[in-house]
């Protein structure tokens, strides 16, 4: 193995797994590229390193400069990522995140230096984005990055993530990921298709309006502007919710491959199996899907250990996507 | 045949309080106008004004977003399950 300079050399070039086992379509291979892999524990350091040197490119932030501060609404991942990041390079970060997030969230924050600010948790992520343009309009010296509309966001993912995958799996015909920012999507759908325009792109989503109880009008909805700039409408295949229930399960089943990941993971395997089953008989595919983190920041909900009834009603309250 | 639809939290108020209701139709555009002549509230949050869905409106037939499976031309059959779900920003950003 190679000796490395810095932690940061270490994110991307993730491996990917055969998961077949566990289609229920002997055609169809499943693949995950394991994404908990990467330094800060998920998919979106690929996106924090990137965020920052592009606002380091643009001048936005200067390296070795004092007091200089970032704030950003994040659930977890890019929080974690980007409070790396910003431990190494000296950058002072404030995460806005809700408040029902799952503890290993916030302390891993915490270990990282970085600042929490809540945002109430029956707002979701609706809120703590809200929370993140608020405080930015009142502190223009601190630094927004916002991946919700940064180009950076998508960037990571089509300069790495799809050559990636389209070099270590040639022949794939579906690539599955979860819908949040849509950076993965976008960036990774927009490299695949370029390839093969014959791609079939799926997003996975929690089905998170049922949870955020605190909206009070259609009109605080939320389309994030990496989604439409990208023309996700467009580049997209599929759309498909995946609830607690099946996400759970599928999370529990992935350990019979050996894999202990994230509940997201599972939401993302359960829309796996879904595609598998949808590919007519005599017809061959190839499943790419994404495992965005690891078990561990999980481990607190129960979701492995405890009864499954109780697990779902459980995931319905925090934020784990 | 008859659909069943999920309303959420949020649009409740329009229904009377109600978190499930039926109509009829074979796409899920035919079943959504049923549903707005009967709840007239939901018009103007399910629909623009150009009688497209409003962007803030994801509908879902067996959890597939129509807007990639057809649109309000998508079929339904009965026992389908539709739910109604605002769009907001996701998860493990």
């Amino acid at each position: 193995m190679a000796v490395y300079q810095s932690v940061l050399d270490l994110i991307g070039e993730t491996p990917i797994v055969d998961v077949s086992a566990l289609s229920p379509n002997p055609n169809v291979r499943i693949l995950a590229k394991l994404e908990g892999r990467n330094p800060a524990g998920s998919v979106k350091d690929r996106i924090a390193k990137n965020l920052i040197e592009a606002a380091e490119r643009d001048g936005l932030l200067i390296p070795g400069a004092p007091d200089q501060i970032l704030i950003e609404p994040s659930s977890g991942n890019t929080g974690i990522g980007l409070a790396m990041v910003c431990k190494l390079k000296g950058y002072h970060l404030k995460v806005v995140m809700p408040a029902n997030v799952s503890i290993e969230r916030r302390q891993l924050l915490l270990v990282w230096g970085a600042e929490i600010i809540e945002s109430p948790g029956s707002e979701g992520s609706n809120g703590a984005v809200r929370m993140a343009h608020q405080l930015a309009a009142e502190h223009p010296e601190w630094v927004f990055l916002y991946q919700y509309a940064n180009p950076a966001n998508p960037e990571a993912h089509y300069r790495t993530t799809g050559p990636e995958i389209f070099r270590d799996v040639p022949d794939l015909t579906h690539f599955i990921a979860g819908l949040g920012t849509s950076g993965t999507l976008m960036g990774v759908g927009k490299f695949l298709k370029e390839q093969n325009p014959a791609i079939q792109l799926w997003a996975i989503e929690p089905p998170s309006g049922e949870m955020v109880d605190g909206l009070r009008n259609l009109d605080d909805g939320y389309i994030p502007p990496v989604f439409t700039d990208n023309h996700g409408e467009q580049l997209l295949d599929r759309k498909t919710v995946v609830r607690p229930r099946e996400s759970l399960e599928w999370t529990r089943k992935m350990i019979e491959v050996g894999l202990f990941v994230g509940i997201s993971s599972g939401a993302i395997m359960a829309g796996a199996v879904r595609c598998a089953s949808l590919i007519p008989e005599g017809e061959s595919a190839t499943i790419v899907t994404i495992a965005c983190d690891d078990g561990w920041k999980y481990l607190s909900t129960g979701a492995w250990t405890d009864d499954l009834d109780e697990v779902v009603e459980r995931a319905k309250r925090i934020i784990y996507f | 045949m008859t659909v069943s639809i999920r309303i959420p939290t949020v649009l409740r108020p329009q229904t009377g309080g109600a978190a499930l209701v039926a109509f009829e139709g074979s796409t899920i555009g035919e079943v959504l106008n049923q549903m707005v002549a009967a709840h007239p509230g939901l018009a103007g949050q399910v629909f623009s004004a150009d009688g497209s869905l409003h962007k803030f409106v994801n509908i879902y037939v067996n959890d597939d977003d129509v807007r990639y499976t057809g649109g309000l031309e998508t079929p339904v059959a009965s026992g389908d399950e539709v739910s109604i779900l605002p769009a907001v920003a996701g998860g493990a950003a």
